[in-house]
């Protein structure tokens, strides 16, 4: 079952067949027209990319057809280890990579036949977003992002020429606020377990993100120095687990959410002040009329960012349709797409083509809006005037302390959740 | 035509719906049964026969603790749903005389379950909220000055939407054996002189035991069954063992959930044969 759906005809396996000979024979992938609309590339990954405007804009300039199947993290991380076969293309985070890429499911991609890969942001190279940057704790992209060769199932420490996963999509994550009902500057993570918002508090009930919200918290309070964030120890699990149970025992929270709705009633509602929240959640939240600030804040961000990955069974025509598909995602109308929302794409220069002067300089450079600011949607999300909250790309990324992460210890981790809930 | 041998005859009568339960329902408790024994990674499950699953289980503060909040859940919706479920059944058994009306008043009892029990739980969310039409109303009759927090995400949300959920599971059996009272019986009472409260205390309950009985058990089961109800009504931030359960299975860990439904299962079944020494339901039935 690992084969794409094609139409067998006598005559379209004939096309198929040459095509697949001179598409391994001639030095750059040449795609005939007639035998690219029968493909069928099958694509699965979290929420946030799998989106069907991709899909549609896909066949409009490629001629195939991509299925789109979005599923949970949890899910999509059991999928890609488990069923290699269900899938071509695996779009997941880098996290994930870290689990998947040892159970030689996925193929690396040879960066030669990635036409915009030296324009490809530093974070996802070196993980160095500038030169004198300093890499972030957590699963950093970049430490997962290459291997030594096309079979390679070790991590390499720098470029080598076969990445593990084309980055798409990637952000930096924060606190939400209503600054209205607080009224006043809130500048530290510490602020989550201010006494000020005992009961209007929360914070979300996945644990692998939440424990990175909670270790900013216990570092910006003094109460705890991580030597990784992102890979903590046991004793280092249970002082930050039991901090926050003394909070929730307190009454610090008003509830957890584990769906993007619940943190978006929870805000809208007034129920909750001051929570851990994604960024289309608090657009979500502006566009009911409310005000909702993605509040930059000094200890910097936890930032997350995902990519697609090759299923180790494709090959012949269709691994050269999903490397075009893979050039095209990169040259710039789904960066536009995506950077229009929020998110940032992976080749931002390429993006700027697709987007106009305006949304650039708000979305990217972090300028006042000189006109009003829309979703692809065509919600109004920013009049005239208005900044984008954490300021440009430089200054957002930038300022990322740690990157989402799979611990060693994370059975532990997570079963130390369970209790917390339960507390 | 002649029966030659009843005795198969009746096997083959009792074949279909034993072949129903043993597909459907002895099987996957088989199969919890011995998954709850395996091991696994991180994602993925192996067989293996060890009993880290349950050495974990009762090893953890945490289970006893979630246990008994499942308890206490079930006791305070039993018995809010019984007192609610009797007075209600007890009025359209014997208040009301005619019997369209009282098919009339039973129809209007199951109105609530026209809709999704999803919908009927969430829409008190926005009803006891912090901004809710609760608190509002009590603010504007000067009740109260600041909103009340616990009306929502809290143990009283949580059993406010059992008891709104289950009462109904209560009224219908109570309502049928109160139906199936004689009313010579209750006659014969008030001749012997007994006053009202004597022939409730010694004739109609005991007589709707057995009602009683099969809503206490509709009732217990579901919600120690529960973990969506517990989930949303407060916010996650309480527990009982469905969501245990929910949660594990949220993580991959298949063999620790099943062994945490194993170990449900079993309290259950212990409950409902304490529940069934008191009372001979198969007169009922």
């Amino acid at each position: 079952m690992a084969k794409p759906k094609v139409g067998y005809t006598r005559r379209s396996i004939l096309k198929t067949g040459g095509a697949a000979l001179a598409a391994s024979t001639l030095p750059a992938p040449m795609l005939w027209a007639q035998d690219t609309k029968n493909i069928v590339l099958r694509q699965f990954g979290t929420g946030v990319s799998n989106l069907n405007d991709v899909a549609n804009k896909v066949k409009e300039d490629l001629g195939f057809t991509l299925e789109m199947t979005a599923l949970d993290s949890d899910s999509v991380t059991q999928r890609a280890s488990t069923q290699p076969d269900s899938f071509d293309i695996a779009d997941i985070e880098y996290w994930i990579c870290k689990k998947v890429w040892p159970t030689g499911n996925l193929q690396a991609m040879d960066t030669s036949k990635i036409a915009n890969y030296d324009k490809i942001v530093g974070i996802f190279r070196d993980g160095k977003l500038m030169p004198d940057s300093t890499i972030a704790q957590g699963t950093a992209p970049h430490s997962v992002g290459f291997v030594d060769g096309p079979g390679g199932t070790s991590f390499a420490d720098s470029e080598t020429g076969w990445m593990t996963l084309i980055p798409t999509i990637y952000n930096a994550d924060t606190l939400g606020i209503r600054p209205d009902l607080i009224g006043r500057p809130i500048e530290s993570w510490t602020e989550l377990l201010n006494p000020e918002f005992k009961g209007k508090a929360s914070i979300l009930d996945i644990s692998s993100i939440g424990i990175m919200d909670m270790a900013m918290v216990c570092e910006a309070m003094g109460e705890i120095q991580y030597g990784d964030k992102g890979n903590m120890t046991r004793e280092e699990i249970d002082k930050t687990m039991a901090i926050f149970t003394e909070a929730k025992r307190a009454g610090q929270f008003r509830a957890f959410w584990k769906s993007f709705d619940e943190s978006v009633n929870l805000m809208a509602s007034g129920e909750v002040v001051i929570q851990s929240m994604w960024s289309p959640a608090i657009t979500a939240v502006k566009s009911r009329g409310i005000p909702c600030v993605y509040q930059p804040l000094k200890e910097g961000y936890r930032s997350w960012g995902g990519g697609i990955g090759l299923s180790s069974s494709l090959s012949g025509m269709e691994l050269d349709a999903a490397y075009e598909y893979i050039n095209w995602y990169l040259s710039g109308w789904v960066g536009g797409y995506l950077m229009r929302q929020g998110y940032y794409s992976a080749v931002p220069e390429t993006s700027k083509n697709f987007m106009s002067e305006n949304e650039w300089g708000y979305w990217f450079e972090g300028k006042e809006a000189t006109g009003i600011i829309t979703s692809p949607s065509g919600d109004t999300l920013a009049q005239a005037g208005e900044i984008r909250d954490g300021g440009s790309f430089y200054d957002r990324m930038g300022a990322v302390a740690c990157w989402n992460a799979v611990m060693d210890e994370n059975q532990y981790m997570v079963r130390k959740w369970n209790e917390f809930i339960a507390a | 035509m002649q029966l030659k041998n009843r005795h198969i005859l009746g096997w083959l009568e009792a074949a279909p719906l034993a072949m129903v339960l043993l597909g459907f329902l002895i099987a996957p408790i088989v199969m919890i049964v011995i998954v709850s024994f395996w091991g696994a990674t991180e994602f993925s499950i192996y067989p293996a026969f060890e009993f880290d699953n349950y050495e974990f289980l009762f090893g953890s503060p945490v289970t006893y603790r979630v246990f008994g909040a499942t308890f206490k859940y079930a006791f305070i919706t039993w018995a809010l749903t019984l007192a609610i479920g009797f007075t209600v059944a007890y009025f359209l058994a014997f208040h009301v005389r005619s019997l369209t009306m009282q098919i009339a008043l039973f129809l209007v009892c199951t109105i609530p379950f026209w809709t999704s029990n999803i919908i009927r739980m969430i829409s008190w969310i926005p009803f006891l909220g912090r901004n809710g039409i609760a608190n509002q109303t009590l603010i504007s009759w000067g009740v109260i000055d600041e909103p009340l927090e616990w009306l929502l995400y809290s143990d009283f949300a949580v059993i406010l939407a059992f008891v709104h959920l289950y009462t109904l599971f209560m009224v219908v059996p109570i309502f049928n054996t109160m139906m199936r009272i004689d009313k010579s019986l209750l006659e014969a009472a008030r001749d012997n002189g007994a006053s009202g409260f004597q022939t409730l205390v010694h004739v109609i309950i005991p007589l709707t035991k057995p009602g009683i009985m099969i809503g206490t058990i509709f009732v217990v089961t579901l919600v120690m069954g529960d973990f969506i109800t517990v989930r949303f009504m407060s916010g996650s931030q309480r527990a009982n063992v469905g969501r245990l359960i929910s949660n594990d299975i949220g993580l991959l860990q298949y063999p620790s959930a099943a062994a945490t439904a194993v170990v449900l299962l079993c309290t259950v079944l212990i409950v409902i044969a304490i529940l069934l020494r008191f009372v001979n339901i198969r007169k009922e039935l």
